[in-house]
Parts: structure tokens; C-alpha cells; sequence
């Protein structure tokens, strides 16, 4: 885990110049870099959220109930005369690792299943693509629902939802780059100095496909924290003990009514931007890697 | 078969499946076929380069292909070696892609984008279980020396990208070549070069030649370039061969009407040779709707009614010299 | 040293064109000073490999180089009128009446949804908007018996045209308007040697019929060689020779032109012993010094490779950049 300055000093080292060369490359590098910027930003706010939080988040009244933001506790309090400001520090640990479960769990189902399927063609590819066809029909957000409600609460639960709700974009995303690839000259070329199948997929295929699964995985973790966002929302998240966004928005919203906004706002602000973050770089990446008419 | 032959084609045809419409499948019951190729026979002898001409759509890049089974014949057999590989399981063929190698048209496109270039040359040996680590090292150095990117050491951690179109085609020899083949087509592989630097990557063909003792079949539209290289030539048209043989025999003397059209269309580097081409009506036909009879018939200022009624033979003028046409005087 | 031209005297006059694209890596200088003239009836050919800059000195003659291209400086002169300095305006009037162009692609060039003959009532009524549509067809029509397609393949879609005919109209919209000079960007490539020589041959008897003159962009030597009344060579974006064909063929100077010659396989000759020009084309980015073609040079000599040589006039309108010359300039 987080380590001392020193273990810190070291990342901003390497940072910086990857930042820099990044503004170099034009907006799409700008885009990549805020983008990128943001999402450090949060998840380390996340993860020094001990020693940087003002008070205990959990700690109940600390301040009057349902304080607006003042000097002392500038987002305010809730309910349980929780601090807020500390509240939105400590939040985000379940939902990023909601997103992140769910991105990787997605890549590992997604990824092999996309690339079998539309290098062997014939039968499998077909019923694979009517099943991923049918999947991706569902509002995204619904099917989530109904998957969670099967699975329950939990963490990993909450993250195979939204894992499969995604499967289906990764799929198409790489069978459409995969028969594109199939017809080139060097993966003939490879058929003639003899490879078999699955090095001409692991060396030949892959690797032309990785930076498309790379925009998608982006664009999966902004997807995935709204859609965890959502499914807390309506109940279906974990459970109250620790502080998280998901579990304030749920909250806040009940209090809109009575015009106590800050409990709402604040957390859903983070979670805008975390999403943002994440699709910033995925806009910049695809822009990098695909640029539009440059000759 | 003689014992100089090396490669032997015979009757290779490939029909390529015309995709149809709902409608037109519901109410026609006929397939139809793009004829790319269409009952082809030839013989190439060791060490020889032998070439394929023709224009584009006249099927000889298939013929290629099928040379070195990346796709497979509708019908026909293919002996290398005097094996039948045609017959053989795709498993047991991997060991003649040892000797049986093919060169693209296009250096841009042949070659993975991102392995860098010492991999890529490298990596048949991998393939094939022969050098690995350092010994494959080596030998990828070597052969990059070989077919003149020099200093190698400098080549082998660049990408493709980094490299110019002649540089990419010497690593897509190098790539062909480190397998030790016996017998390499080349398809197209000056075409999408440079006009000036196409001397080098043909030179560099011929010394290959020499050293390796290698056979080419060499496939191009350009005629001249076909009569700098080959020892022998086969015109193809519309899937058919329509003449073949001896080179000298066939440029001093071209008996097919197309061949003697091709000849004369080609610009020549000189300002006072006003060639009169040769008009030859309309264009070439589709290959899927082929004309009956001679399949040249359509456009040839010679074709009479037997043209018309029936295909001819592709039979030996010379002992050196073989046409298909019925106009010819034997 | 470059012959000084009257405007006036010649159709076309370009004097020290120099166009750049300004690009993200930095600035390439795609033509540098390039000056030529242009007559009735005459045929330029201009020849180059890629790298050498036709595609863009065409381009430039109708103001089209694409982004991030742009014009630095030069003249360019249509019948005595300046074309460079037109506004957007006025130069769409030239474009297609005046000069035209035909370009490489016939597939892409032509819109796939309009028939063959919407094409040529849009071309003709957008530059004479008083002609009706059954004139324009008619002189479509005409064209079409002028390039040798048959009249009923108007009504075609382009996918229904071989690529030979598609060609054919892309010359006879070209045609249209009667213009005064055609542009034919590497006219021929896409296609089989057969129909290579009848749109070869078309163009010429057009140009001659009609009065044009005609510029043919490519890089095939043998063409310019044989159907071009003089040829510009092109090297890295420069002139590197300017002479008639004739005497390109005679008395070729440039040591690139001479190496381009050796190199190309000459179907009438038994045995040809062919040669190859040593390197490959610089990086427009990071040219050499001095002469852009000494690193390739076998006769680069001190001075190649510190500044870049003018044009010497060696004999009468026959022009090399080349140091090997300097001491032969053919004094009016």
C-alpha cells in the first residue's frame, strides 16, 4: 500500500515526463493527460484518505445534523452529523473497486471469447455474435439491475454484474478489428512460414488489436462507475459501514426534497469526475491511435 | 515428370463463390463463379524463374497462392518435388513451408506492424523449431547482412514503420529466405517500389538465386520486367494460360493475338520509337461471365467461327514455344 | 539563369513555385522554385518518384494542395491572367473550365450515388448556368463519342463501369468545358497496359483535336518519354531537369535522369544490363545539405554538398541543376 514520500517522489518522477511528452503531442495528448491526471488525482485522494480526511468519516456527530457547507465542515454534514468533506475523501474505495473488478473480469471473459470467435468463423462465430448481439440490445443499466438482483449484494456481485453488461462491446470492438486484420498481407505471411493457429492470433493478432481494447477498457471503467453509481442507488450496493459515494447519493437524494443538496452534490460530483477522468483518456487514446485524415 | 522439375501444376482451377442476393437466391437455383483460375497446367524446372504474366483479374496471383496452398484448388493437383502436396493434411504440410516460401506485393502491408523486425525475421525459426536465443540471433543478422541492410544490428529493434517500402520487401526476402527454401513465389514484388530502386530488390533476387539455388515463380504484369529476369514466361488471360515458354522465343516471336497486343502497348524509354499499339475492341470480360469458346474471342481482330464455338488447346508450336489459338500457323 | 518568359507569349507560365506542407513534425518543402512554361498543343510531361513533388505541383496549378499545404510564393500565369493571386471565387470559375484535372483514382473520384450523366449536367450547368439540360447532354453525348464509350452508358451508375471506362469519363468530364490546359495525375496506373495506350493515345488526339495542352503527371518514364513534347524530372520537390523529350533522350545531364533511364527495363533490348541507383529518396523533413540527390550522386563533388546548384541552361531551353554543368551555360 501506500508507502512512505519517498515511494511517492518516485511515481511523480516518471509522471512528469510522461505528461510532458504527452502535452507534446497535441490535444488528443492534452486530453490524455487531464484525463489521466484526474483519475491519479482521485484514487490517491482515495488512498491517503486515513491520514488526509479532517475527521472520521464514520464518526456521528461530529457537527449539528444536516449542517449546510460552513468554515468548518465545507461540504457540510448529513444526517447522522457525519463530516461530508471527510465523507467524499474516504468514498471512493468501493466504487473504484467495483470498476476496476469489473474491467478486468470483463477483459478476461471478453477478450478470448472475441478473438476465438471471429478467427475460427463458421457456427460458433454466429451464435457468439447472436448472443452478444442480444445482450448488448438491453439497456445496460437494466440488465445490470436484473443481474444484480440474481447475484445480491457484494462487491464482486455488484462487479460481474456490470462485467457482463460490457462483455458485448469488447466483443464487437475486437471482431470487427480481427476480420479486418485476418485479410492482411501479413497474416498471410504468416500462414506461410508456418504458423498454426494460435501464435498467428497471440502474435499476429493481438497486439494490433490492444490498443482498440485499451480505448474500450477506458471507456468500461467511466461506464462501470456509473453504473455501480446507479445500482447503489436503488439499493442494490453494499452495505452502510464504511464511507461511499454510492451510499450518499442514495441517501442525499431522499433529502433533495427538503433542499439539503450538499449531501447529494459533493459525491456526485467526484463520481463525474472519476468518470470523466477515464473518458477523457479514452477519447485522447483513440484519437492518438486513430487519428482522423492526416496525410 | 523429368528429374529437373521441381514444381509441377496440372489442371489447377479455383472458383470463387459469387455471393447472392435474398432474391436472386430464392428465385434462381444456379451458382455462379468467379473463374479466377480455370484449368491451368505448367511445369517449372530447378533453379529457373520462371514467370507469370498477365493483367490484373487474369488470375495469376491466385495461381500464386494456390502454388503454395494459402488458399486451396477447387480442382487440380500441385506436385513439388514430384509430392502430390495438394492431397496432403493441412498439419503434415507445415513442413514444406520450409521449402515453399512466397514474397508479397505489398511492403507495407506484409509485414506485422508490431513485431520489430528481428522477430519477425526471426521468427520462422521459431516456428519450425530450429535455432532459438542466441543461434537465432545470429542467424537473423546474417541474413539482414545478406540482403543488404547493413549495419543489421541496427535493423533488428526497428519497427516496421520506421523503414522505407524497398526496405520492408528486403526484410520480407530476409523473413522468406532464413528458412533455407527451395523454391520462392514472388508475387508482385516490385510493383509498389520506387521505379529507381526496383533494380536493386531484382538484383538482389538473382544473387539469391545463385547462393541459395533457388527457384522463382515469378508473378507480374510488367512485361519488360518479366523479360529482364526470366528464363522462361506463360501469358495468362481471363484464368487461362494463353501462351508459354522459352523467353527468347516468345518475345522475338509472340504468336497469340493478346500477347502480340501486350507487346505492343508497352512504352518504350524512347521518344523516336512511335509504336503503333495494337487496338484491341472493348475490355476484358468479367471471370464470371466467361465467353464461350476461345475466351479471347470478344476482342481479338482474328477470331473466326470456330473462335467462337469452342476453347482451344494449349499445344506446342515449337518444342520451346507453346499458344493457345486456333489463328496460329503450327 | 532561367530563360526569362513574357507572360504573355506562352498558355501557361509558372515561375518559382514553392509550396510547403506544414505539418505536425514540422515543415516539408514539397516543391521548391519550380518554373516552366506551357504551350497550345503542346504535351509537358512531368516525372518523379514519390517524395518528388508532381502530385503537388499539379495540384497547386488549381490551387487544391491539400491541407496542410500551402502556396509560399510563385507565379502562376493562365493566358496572361495571374491564377495565384484569384480569390476563392474566381478560381472556382478556372477550375474545370479553364484548367482541369484529371485525377489517379477514377473509383473514388466519381460519386457513387449519381449517375454518370447527373454528373455532367451539375459540372456544366454550375460553371455556364444558362445551358439547359438537354444541351448539356448533348455535349456529353458528344464526349462520350469523342472518348469511345457508348452513348447508353450515361445512364450508369460509375460501379457499373470497368475501370477503363471510368477513366474515360473522368477525361471526357475534364473535357467538358473546354479548357485550356488538362492536368492528368498518373492517368494510367490503375490500369492494364491495353487501355494504358488507347487513353494515352485518346489524350493526345483530344488534345490536338481541341487545341489543349496538356500536362501528364507520372512516374513512369517510357510514357513521358514517348507521348510528352518536353519533360520536367522532379527530385525531392526540385526541377532537377527541364529539356524536350528528344533531348532528354539524347543528352540526358542529371545524373538522377541518367540513373532513371539505366534503371528501367527497355522491352526492344536483348540483354539489357540494368542499373540501379544507389540510396533512397531523403527525408523531406531533414533534407541534405546542398544538392538533395548527392548522397546518391556517384559524381557529388565538394561543392554538391554545401549549397544547391541553380539551373544551368546547358543548350537552347534545356535546363540541369547540377554543379557537373556550371561551366556549360549556352550564353543568349
Amino acid at each position: 500500500m501506500m508507502g512512505g514520500s519517498s515511494t511517492k517522489k518516485n511515481m511523480f518522477s516518471r509522471l512528469v515526463p510522461l505528461l510532458t511528452s504527452l502535452a507534446r503531442r497535441g490535444l488528443a495528448g492534452w486530453f490524455i493527460a487531464i484525463g489521466l491526471i484526474m483519475v491519479i488525482a482521485i484514487v490517491v485522494m482515495t488512498m491517503l484518505a486515513p491520514w488526509i480526511s479532517p475527521h472520521d468519516p464514520s464518526a456521528i456527530e461530529m457537527g449539528p445534523p444536516l449542517s449546510p457547507p460552513s468554515s468548518q465542515f465545507p461540504f457540510g454534514t448529513n444526517k447522522l452529523g457525519q463530516d461530508m468533506l471527510s465523507r467524499v475523501i474516504s468514498g471512493g474505495g468501493i466504487m473504484i473497486q467495483v470498476a476496476l473488478l469489473s474491467v478486468v473480469i470483463c477483459m478476461a471473459g471478453g477478450v478470448p471469447i472475441g478473438l476465438l470467435s471471429s478467427y475460427t468463423g463458421g457456427i460458433l462465430d454466429r451464435i457468439l455474435c447472436l448472443i452478444m448481439d442480444s445482450i448488448y440490445a438491453f439497456p445496460g443499466l437494466v440488465l445490470a439491475i436484473a443481474i444484480a438482483l440474481m447475484l445480491g449484494r457484494g462487491v464482486v456481485n455488484m462487479a460481474l454484474s456490470i462485467a457482463v453488461v460490457y462483455v458485448p462491446s469488447y466483443f464487437r470492438v475486437i471482431r470487427s478489428q480481427v476480420l479486418s486484420i485476418k485479410e492482411m498481407a501479413y497474416v498471410e505471411a504468416a500462414n506461410a512460414i508456418g504458423a498454426k493457429g494460435h501464435t498467428i492470433v497471440s502474435r499476429y493478432i493481438l497486439p494490433n488489436v490492444i490498443p482498440s481494447i485499451i480505448v474500450v477498457a477506458t471507456v468500461n471503467f467511466a461506464d462501470a462507475i456509473l453504473t455501480a453509481a446507479g445500482l447503489t442507488f436503488i439499493g442494490l450496493g453494499v452495505s452502510v459501514d464504511i464511507p461511499d459515494w454510492g451510499y450518499d447519493l442514495t441517501v442525499g437524494r431522499t433529502l433533495l426534497t427538503t433542499r439539503v443538496w450538499w449531501v447529494i452534490a459533493f459525491p456526485g460530483i467526484m463520481v463525474v469526475l472519476l468518470a470523466l477522468g477515464f473518458t477523457l483518456m479514452g477519447e485522447g487514446l483513440s484519437e492518438l491511435w486513430n487519428p482522423r485524415l492526416e496525410q | 515428370m523429368t528429374s529437373d522439375e521441381i514444381l509441377r501444376v496440372e489442371h489447377l482451377k479455383k472458383y470463387f463463390p459469387v455471393e447472392k442476393g435474398f432474391l436472386e437466391r430464392l428465385l434462381t437455383s444456379s451458382r455462379r463463379f468467379v473463374k479466377a483460375v480455370d484449368d491451368v497446367s505448367f511445369s517449372i524446372n530447378k533453379g529457373e524463374v520462371f514467370s507469370l504474366v498477365g493483367e490484373s483479374g487474369c488470375g495469376k496471383s491466385t495461381t500464386g497462392r494456390l502454388v503454395v496452398r494459402l488458399i486451396e484448388p477447387t480442382s487440380g493437383q500441385v506436385f513439388f518435388d514430384r509430392q502430390n502436396i495438394t492431397k496432403i493434411r493441412k498439419g503434415a504440410f507445415r513442413e514444406y513451408r520450409r521449402k515453399l516460401q512466397i514474397i508479397f506485393q505489398d511492403p507495407y502491408a506484409s509485414l506485422n506492424p508490431r513485431m520489430k523486425v528481428g522477430q519477425a525475421v526471426g521468427h520462422p525459426l521459431q516456428i519450425h523449431h530450429l535455432e532459438k536465443g542466441d543461434e537465432e540471433r545470429k542467424k537473423v543478422l546474417e541474413i539482414l547482412q545478406r540482403v543488404g541492410l547493413t549495419p543489421p544490428e541496427q535493423f533488428i529493434n526497428l519497427y516496421p514503420h520506421q523503414l522505407s517500402g524497398g526496405q520492408r520487401q528486403r526484410i520480407a526476402m530476409a523473413r522468406s529466405i532464413i528458412l533455407n527454401p527451395e523454391f520462392i513465389v514472388a508475387d508482385e514484388p516490385v510493383s509498389m517500389i520506387d521505379v529507381s530502386l526496383r533494380t536493386t530488390i531484382i538484383d538482389l533476387m538473382l544473387e539469391l538465386r545463385k547462393e541459395f539455388d533457388l527457384t522463382y515463380l515469378f508473378i507480374t504484369h510488367d512485361l519488360a520486367i518479366a523479360k529482364y529476369i526470366s528464363h522462361r514466361i506463360a501469358i495468362m488471360y481471363l484464368g487461362k494460360i494463353v501462351e508459354m515458354g522459352d523467353k527468347n522465343e516468345i518475345f522475338s516471336n509472340p504468336m497469340h493475338p493478346y500477347t502480340q497486343a501486350l507487346m505492343s502497348s508497352i512504352p518504350v524509354p524512347n521518344p523516336e520509337r512511335k509504336r503503333k499499339a495494337i487496338e484491341l475492341r472493348g475490355e476484358v470480360s468479367s471471370a464470371i461471365d466467361i465467353p464461350k469458346g476461345c475466351r479471347f474471342n470478344p476482342r481479338c481482330p482474328y477470331a473466326d467461327k470456330k473462335c467462337k464455338a469452342a476453347e482451344p488447346e494449349l499445344i506446342p508450336v515449337k518444342p520451346n514455344h507453346l499458344v493457345s489459338c486456333y489463328q496460329t500457323k503450327a | 539563369m532561367i530563360e526569362q518568359t513574357n507572360a504573355e507569349s506562352h498558355l501557361l507560365t509558372v515561375n518559382g513555385l514553392t509550396v510547403e506542407y506544414w505539418t505536425r513534425r514540422g515543415k516539408i518543402r514539397a516543391v521548391e522554385n519550380a518554373s516552366f512554361t506551357l504551350d497550345r498543343r503542346e504535351t509537358l510531361g512531368v516525372v518523379g518518384e514519390s517524395g518528388s513533388g508532381k502530385s503537388t505541383l499539379g495540384l497547386s496549378l488549381i490551387k487544391l494542395v491539400p491541407n496542410p499545404g500551402r502556396i509560399i510564393t510563385g507565379d502562376i500565369s493562365l493566358e496572361g491572367q495571374n491564377i495565384r493571386r484569384m480569390k476563392d471565387e474566381e478560381m472556382r470559375d478556372v477550375r474545370g473550365r479553364r484548367i482541369s484535372y484529371v485525377f489517379q483514382d477514377p473509383m473514388t473520384s466519381l460519386n457513387p450515388v449519381e449517375k454518370i450523366k447527373d454528373h455532367f449536367v451539375e459540372l456544366i450547368q454550375t460553371h455556364e448556368p444558362k445551358v439547359s439540360k438537354t444541351q448539356a447532354l448533348e455535349r456529353a453525348n458528344q464526349l462520350f463519342r469523342d472518348v469511345g464509350i457508348q452513348e447508353e452508358r450515361i445512364n450508369d451508375y460509375p460501379h457499373q463501369l470497368s475501370g477503363g471506362m471510368r477513366q474515360r469519363v473522368m477525361i471526357a468530364l475534364a473535357l467538358a468545358l473546354n479548357p485550356s490546359v488538362v492536368i492528368a495525375d498518373e492517368p494510367t496506373t490503375a490500369l492494364d497496359v491495353i487501355v494504358q495506350a488507347k487513353i494515352l493515345d485518346l489524350l493526345n488526339s483530344l488534345k490536338n483535336r481541341y487545341g489543349m495542352a496538356l500536362i501528364l503527371i507520372t512516374h513512369d518514364l517510357s510514357i513521358v518519354l514517348q507521348r510528352s513534347d518536353k519533360i520536367i524530372v522532379m527530385y525531392a520537390g526540385r526541377i532537377v531537369e527541364y529539356a524536350s523529350s528528344v533531348n532528354l533522350y539524347s543528352s540526358t545531364q542529371h545524373p538522377y535522369s541518367q540513373g532513371l533511364l539505366k534503371s528501367i527495363p527497355n522491352i526492344e533490348l536483348a540483354d539489357q544490363k540494368l542499373e540501379a541507383i544507389e540510396g533512397s529518396p531523403p527525408d523531406l523533413l531533414n533534407p541534405p545539405k546542398g544538392c538533395r540527390f548527392w548522397p546518391r550522386c556517384s559524381f557529388a563533388m565538394p561543392e554538391c554538398r554545401t549549397e544547391e546548384p541553380p539551373l544551368f541552361e546547358t543548350k537552347k531551353n534545356h535546363l540541369v541543376r547540377c554543379y557537373l554543368y556550371k561551366d556549360e551555360t549556352n550564353d543568349q
